[in-house]
């Protein structure tokens, strides 16, 4: 059934073949083909911006003020590209390798093998539009190095590097908007796909201010709405990041893959009372020059600084004498989460280990760990009060990205005709386990350089046809759906508010579907999921009126589509039976407790087709590897 | 726990007329954030059946720029560096009145509560706050060296979140801060110097346009900035605007 398009040549030369033969459009026949696109991050912005000055027309959403706060903005670390600028031996089939071996061999080899080909160029274009990454006194460009690698290929501006190829791309986007070649939709949110003749032809999105529904259609729609770690309540996601855009896909018949793929990243603040609303990352870089480490005693109570060396047990590094503080984000998670479960932890809650400078600050002096790290000690200094040049801070893993997202060929497109997903959005090149500093690297690639060369293979079957097609009954029937389904949340006027179902939902899927599952847990969850849909849908209290500005109500209906997903990701993880990247069951461990995959059978995409309520069948695409072999990881 | 008392400006509608409404709050952590707070309360509301506070936020980090709030008549409240989201409760003392207001300038008007309509910036970078260079036209990154200390600098310009705490502390609402921000930051890259001149002209012609105030220098907008956007790229934007 699902066809990837993936072009039978080896895998080296398969990109640039595919652009040698993909299907052109003339300068003159793009100013009449439309396309809406869904969310202004970075593969949002990068693609809206770059299709308009291809000379498309573009129509773009999203539900901040502005598009230049999508959550892009907040990517701390960097972004790799395999530029070998170090000279250490750094290579497009390297990154190509670690990205492989990172998403522990569940990733489609000709995306990831695209994306590693793709990276330089994206570091190229961004200093061009006056991206200030940091540089070395000579003038040339810096790097760092990141988990799960040894080569330092990781480009950065401080702590800032989202927000810096953000604005990149969002001034891109104004320039386009500027010519009239994009109109853009702030405080829109999309809450329909609307499909003619089974294709995408155009949205149903609310305004949010006015409360108003709106029609809008295009030749091709493209999802780049970012990532749904928000399911879990606390996560480092901003407030609005949501699942809708693809969820409403997802239900008219686009393929989910791989939902239960989430990233867990083991440098966060930890939590500090039941009132949290979310929780904030501390940048992984952090690892390369602090050491992790909790009392060797049980029950060791003193200050951390009142510790002496022999007495603390720097865990990574005796676990991991190879990789020591920078082995992958899964693996970190997990043995912070088992040293912690073992009695372990720091702080008030017990659920933290220290991250602790005394070393770097001794070795390097305070000037360069400023350099390097100042706005991430302040922020820290902010959060907790706690001055990290003076003490060691205190980290817990927090969910913070998903792999998983809607099934997409290596055209990117979904298995919906026209509907495109980029970005976290989609599935593609992370396999169970996404290395640090590649979200950006794939966002921009999937914007900038993959849809710009692969939407024209479709788009030219509509040279000459209008989108004028508001009228037809297709969107009629969309706009009612929604129109019911808003009208149903507000009139249930229960007891409980959105947040407070929201976060019980958050609780089940932290403790059933976050840094280790098993079979019993999981087929719990999902009882208790079902149940606590049917009670959202009787029992929630929404304020204030469908036809105005009503966050609450935009929240309740974002709530709605996460209680579904949240059960379509522990059907996912069920499902599942082996242990890989971040998915960790634990019934499937060798015997030092490592990840153990069952690559005989389970070394595919799990794409889901929704049936009906509660009901879902699973399309397995099959993973070959040309160039990686199989191997388990290890990063001792 | 500690007690607040706050003082809320509410504005049904842009159109409507607004007035302040007193919510004492008990039971309150010194960990909660300042948002946390109004999740709180605004909790409390729905349950009551009342209308939550409405007002803008996102990230909670400090970086999309979304939080606006004019607090004890200082924008994103006493702390020097920091946004609404990054302030926390320990900064107050039990029993103080807090004061929160929208921002306040005419080219920001009022959506709702605290919620105001910032796309003037958007605009204002419309204008010209951008290189502009279509993909698949860059050279090799490394084939313009950039000396350190000036790549520094214009990432110092480049970290603006566009909040507009800069218009609001301003007592003539001008967007000078912002604008000078985003010239500084493209006129100190080799990158930037094809539209160098006409760049700061049109920036300022739009946000003449869009009704912020002039420039009288008594630098309120960098004593508020959250990223602590230096004054001096102020003196960066009038060079670049008479050097034309």
């Amino acid at each position: 059934m699902l066809n990837s398009k993936i072009p039978p040549v080896p895998l080296a030369e398969q990109w640039h073949t595919y652009q040698e033969t993909t299907r052109l459009i003339s300068p003159a026949n793009k100013r009449h083909l439309e396309i809406i696109v869904i969310g202004t991050g970075l593969a949002g912005a990068s693609a809206a911006a770059t299709l308009a000055e291809q000379g498309y027309q573009i129509k773009a959403f999203c539900f901040q003020d502005s598009p230049r706060r999508a959550h892009s903005i907040a990517a701390q670390g960097g972004i790799n590209a395999a530029k070998n600028y170090q000279n250490d031996g750094d290579s497009i089939q390297r990154l190509f390798f670690d990205t492989i071996k990172g998403g522990d061999y569940r990733s489609r080899e000709a995306n990831v093998y695209r994306l590693a080909t793709i990276s330089s160029k994206i570091i190229d274009h961004c200093v061009a539009q006056g991206v200030p990454f940091a540089r070395e006194y000579g003038g040339m460009l810096s790097n760092r190095s990141f988990g799960g690698t040894q080569v330092q290929r990781t480009f950065y501006a401080a702590g800032q590097t989202g927000q810096q190829l953000l604005l990149g791309a969002y001034q891109a986007l104004e320039r386009q908007i500027a010519m009239g070649n994009i109109t853009m939709y702030p405080r829109h949110e999309m809450l329909e796909i609307v499909q003619i003749d089974g294709a995408a032809r155009g949205i149903i999105a609310r305004n949010l201010i006015s409360g108003e529904l709106e029609r809008h259609a295009a030749h091709a729609v493209l999802l780049c709405s970012g990532g749904y770690s928000n399911v879990f309540y606390l996560s480092t996601n901003a407030m609005g990041s949501n699942v809708s855009a693809t969820w409403k896909a997802h239900k008219q018949g686009a393929l989910f893959a791989n939902p239960c793929f989430t990233q867990i990243h083991p440098t966060c603040i930890p939590v500090a009372g039941e009132y949290q609303s979310k929780l904030t990352l501390m940048s992984e870089s952090l690892r390369n020059d602090g050491r992790v480490w909790v009392p060797k005693t049980l029950g060791d109570q003193r200050p951390a600084n009142s510790i002496p060396p022999a007495a603390r047990d720097y865990f990574l590094e005796r676990r991991y004498p190879a990789y020591g503080n920078l082995v992958p984000r899964d693996i970190a998670s997990r043995a912070v989460k088992e040293i912690c479960d073992a009695g372990y932890g720091v702080g008030n809650s017990q659920r933290a280990v220290y991250l602790d400078y005394a070393d770097a600050l001794q070795k390097h002096g305070r000037e360069f760990l400023t350099n390097k790290y100042g706005n991430l000690f302040a922020m820290y200094t902010q959060i907790t009060g706690e001055d990290p040049y003076e003490v060691p801070m205190r980290i817990y893993p927090a969910v913070h990205y998903t792999m998983g997202g809607l099934w997409v060929d290596y055209e990117l497109m979904t298995t919906i005709s026209g509907l495109y997903c980029l970005g976290e959005a989609n599935f593609s090149d992370h396999g169970a386990n996404r290395l640090g500093a590649s979200a950006l690297m794939q966002g921009l690639a999937d914007g900038y350089f993959v849809i710009p060369a692969t939407i024209s293979n479709y788009l030219s079957k509509y040279i000459g046809s209008s989108s004028a097609i508001t009228d037809h009954p297709a969107f009629a029937e969309a706009e009612s759906i929604v129109a019911d389904r808003l009208d149903r949340l507000i009139q249930i006027q229960g007891s409980q508010t959105v947040t407070s179902f929201h976060q019980r939902l958050g609780k089940i899927m932290w403790a059933h579907c976050g840094i280790v599952r098993d079979r019993h847990g999981l087929q719990a969850a999902i009882q208790e999921l079902q149940a606590l849909q049917a009670e959202f849908w009787q029992d929630v209290k929404i304020p204030g009126t469908v036809q105005s500005l009503n966050p609450e109500l935009d929240n309740a209906q974002r709530v709605a589509d996460f209680l579904e997903l949240g059960e379509l990701m522990c059907v996912d993880a069920l499902q599942r039976q082996e242990s890989c990247g971040c998915h960790f069951r634990s019934e499937f461990q060798t015997d030092q407790g490592e990840a153990q995959r069952q690559d005989a059978e389970y070394a595919h995409v799990a794409a889901w087709e929704y049936q009906q309520e509660h009901q879902w069948q699973c399309h397995p695409e099959a993973l070959t590897f040309e160039l990686a072999k199989f191997s388990q990881r290890s990063y001792k | 726990m500690i007690q607040l008392t706050l003082k809320i400006w509410r504005q049904s509608t842009a159109q409507a007329a607004g007035k302040f409404v007193t919510y004492p709050l008990t039971d309150l952590s010194p960990d909660m954030s300042f948002l946390e707070m109004i999740d709180h309360l605004n909790q409390r509301l729905i349950l009551a059946g009342e209308e939550p506070v409405a007002f803008d936020h996102d990230c909670r980090e400090g970086i999309c720029g979304s939080c606006a709030m004019y607090i004890n008549g200082r924008p994103h409240g006493a702390d020097q560096g920091s946004t609404t989201c990054q302030l926390y409760l320990r900064s107050y003392k039990n029993g103080d009145t807090i004061t929160i207001e929208p921002w306040r300038s005419n080219a920001f008007p009022v959506i709702k509560d605290l919620m105001v309509d910032r796309s003037a910036f958007d605009r204002i970078i419309q204008a010209g706050g951008y290189i502009s260079v279509n993909t698949g036209n860059a050279v090799d990154g490394n084939s313009l060296p950039i000396a350190k200390a000036q790549s520094d600098e214009a990432f110092a310009s480049a970290m603006c979140i566009g909040c507009g705490a800069c218009v609001a502390a301003c007592k003539n609402s001008s967007a000078m801060l912002f604008v000078a921000a985003k010239v500084s930051h493209l006129a100190l890259l080799p990158q930037g110097q094809p539209e160098r001149k006409q760049r700061a002209v049109k920036m300022v012609m739009q946000m003449d346009k869009e009704g912020f105030g002039s420039c009288s220098n008594t630098g309120s907008c960098a004593a508020v900035c959250p990223k602590e956007i230096s004054l001096q790229t102020i003196s960066q934007l009038n060079r670049e605007y008479w050097h034309q």
